[in-house]
């Protein structure tokens, strides 16, 4: 690859400060190209760079979860990311789960059961689930519960979060 | 945060190139710990760089059993890799307990080793912390010491190691395989983490030009009688208060090998080879692993917010050997007490 022939000086550039690097991110199935500094977290560039809103900045230290997104398939927390780190990578934000004009199962599932009171967790909430679901690695509620344990809901609507993704799991599965 | 220069590693020699003429340079990998640690200004590094393209990534099978697992092994595939779930469950189980399943995703195997203490004056710059500044002194001798360790401390740090993976790792006798300036070592893992004395700035036994490359599984893996049991504040996604990785080898009703290790409560997880081998030849019942566990803690010391953790450790460390050795390992999804 290009990029490792360049590993023998500061990827962009040696300047006082640091230079801008050009990262290439798929987001939402879209290439976007940014120029970004090394020290922005893919949480900044989803809301600075591209405008899309919808991923949160809630502690910006990993602890809530506001901030999930889907790289490459798996869920993270982008406000411990470095985007320049993404590069070339595939980003899923809860701008990218609706399909032709339909919610996602899961975002139905939330509205069905009130899964959220403020809503500012829950696209990070829906996003893990996601995460979750591709994982098939929780069967039951408290298994849910376990793995859902990166996001916190402060309204605390856990019983209806979890019912919503017992049911969305339900209409994936019935789907697939 | 800070600024700095970003680099990537084109190959594992590569690495050790770049950090060998860097000294203000850190690896990154996961950056659940780093990034974080640099939002907060304690760590400055004036370069990182980028390790996670180098080829890494495997969990390889060797021909004498063992078992060898790449430092960039995402923590996720590692607890739910089949052989890891197969010969290693107490590893897997260890795995599951920490963090949240986003951090595992991203968390590398080599760094949940090189995570740092998550003691909030460590965390807090504008506090004293030998461990952050050398020779300020230690906020939390006198402060809030809840979460601090009570074995194998020093009056410059009662920080803990913050891993559960790390507890798993130390009964599992794994080894930490290593490249630097000088070439490969492998590094047992009860010498990998060191213990603070009078320099708690330094975690472990790697050197400041070498990078952690593998992480080794010797053959035994208990996987019969094992348990990973942690207590903490809250159910899910906190770090332990004490947690426990046992490992038992039963026969004839006696145990042949007994393998355990305390979490959360030392710079690194904590073995007592004479509490271990007090269990030797003897039946797996309550009264045997009280006075294991009597032999584990009996150099233990509270500070005034964490003693309550002396009696909880032996509680623990009795619980989960009943548990290893009933079979019933314990559940990191249901929590109830098997």
């Amino acid at each position: 690859m290009a990029r490792t022939s360049k590993a023998a000086s500061p990827i962009g550039g040696s300047t006082q400060p640091p230079g801008k690097i050009e990262v290439t991110l798929t987001v939402n199935g879209v290439e976007a190209r940014l120029q970004v500094a090394p020290w922005t977290t893919l949480l900044d560039a989803l809301r600075d760079h591209l405008d899309l809103t919808g991923t949160k900045k809630g502690c910006d230290h990993g602890q809530c979860g506001a901030c999930t997104v889907l790289v490459d398939d798996r869920r993270i927390n982008s406000c411990l990311t470095l985007a320049v780190m993404k590069d070339g990578a595939q980003v899923t934000t809860i701008e990218g789960l609706a399909a032709n004009g339909a919610l996602h199962p899961l975002q139905q599932a939330f509205i069905e059961h009130d899964a959220f009171q403020c809503g500012y967790c829950t696209p990070g909430q829906i996003c893990s689930a996601a995460g979750l679901i591709a994982e098939g690695k929780a069967k039951t509620s408290d298994e849910i519960r376990e793995l859902m344990s990166g996001n916190i809901c402060r309204c605390g609507a856990y019983p209806n979060i979890v019912a919503a993704i017992e049911q969305a799991m339900g209409v994936m599965r019935d789907k697939s | 945060m800070i600024n700095f220069e970003y680099m990537r590693a084109s190959s594992v020699a590569d690495a050790v190139r770049q950090i060998a003429v860097a000294p203000g340079a850190k690896f990154i990998a996961g950056g659940t710990n780093l990034v974080d640690l640099m939002k907060e200004d304690v760590e400055r590094p004036t370069r990182l760089i980028d390790i996670t393209r180098l080829p890494l990534k495997a969990v390889e099978e060797m021909s004498d059993g063992s078992l060898r697992i790449g430092a960039l092994v995402p923590n996720t595939d590692l607890a739910y890799h089949p052989l890891i779930e197969q010969r290693y469950p107490m590893l897997s189980s260890a795995i599951l307990a920490g963090a949240s399943q986003q951090l595992r995703n991203m968390a590398s195997t080599g760094g949940n080793l090189l995570q740092r203490t998550r003691c909030h004056y460590f965390y807090d710059v504008v506090t004293p912390c030998n461990k952050r500044e050398p020779g300020t002194g230690c906020s939390a001798l006198n402060g809030i010491n809840r979460m601090h360790a009570i074995l194998g401390s020093s009056e410059a740090c009662i920080a803990t190691h913050p891993s559960d993976m790390c507890v798993a790792l130390a009964a599992l006798e794994a080894k930490v395989h290593v490249l630097g300036p000088a070439g490969e070592r492998a590094i047992p893992f009860a010498d990998f983490h060191r213990l603070p004395g009078d320099t708690p700035q330094i975690d472990t036994n790697l050197r400041p030009d070498e990078i952690v490359t593998a992480v080794e599984l010797p053959a035994p893996g208990f996987a019969e009688h094992y348990t990973y049991l942690k207590i903490r504040d809250r159910l899910s996604y906190a770090f332990a208060l004490v947690s426990v990785a046992v490992g038992l080898d039963l026969s004839g009703g006696v145990v042949r090998q007994a393998r355990f290790a305390l979490g959360g409560v030392a710079h690194k997880p904590w073995r007592e080879p004479a509490a271990e081998a007090a269990l030797r030849g003897q039946a797996p019942n309550a009264a045997n692993f009280k006075v294991a566990a009597d032999i584990l803690l009996r150099d233990a010391k509270g500070y005034p917010y964490n003693t309550f953790k002396i009696d909880l450790a032996h509680r623990a460390l009795v619980r989960a050997l009943t548990q290893a050795a009933q079979g019933t390992p314990q559940s990191q999804s249901n929590k109830k007490i098997l």
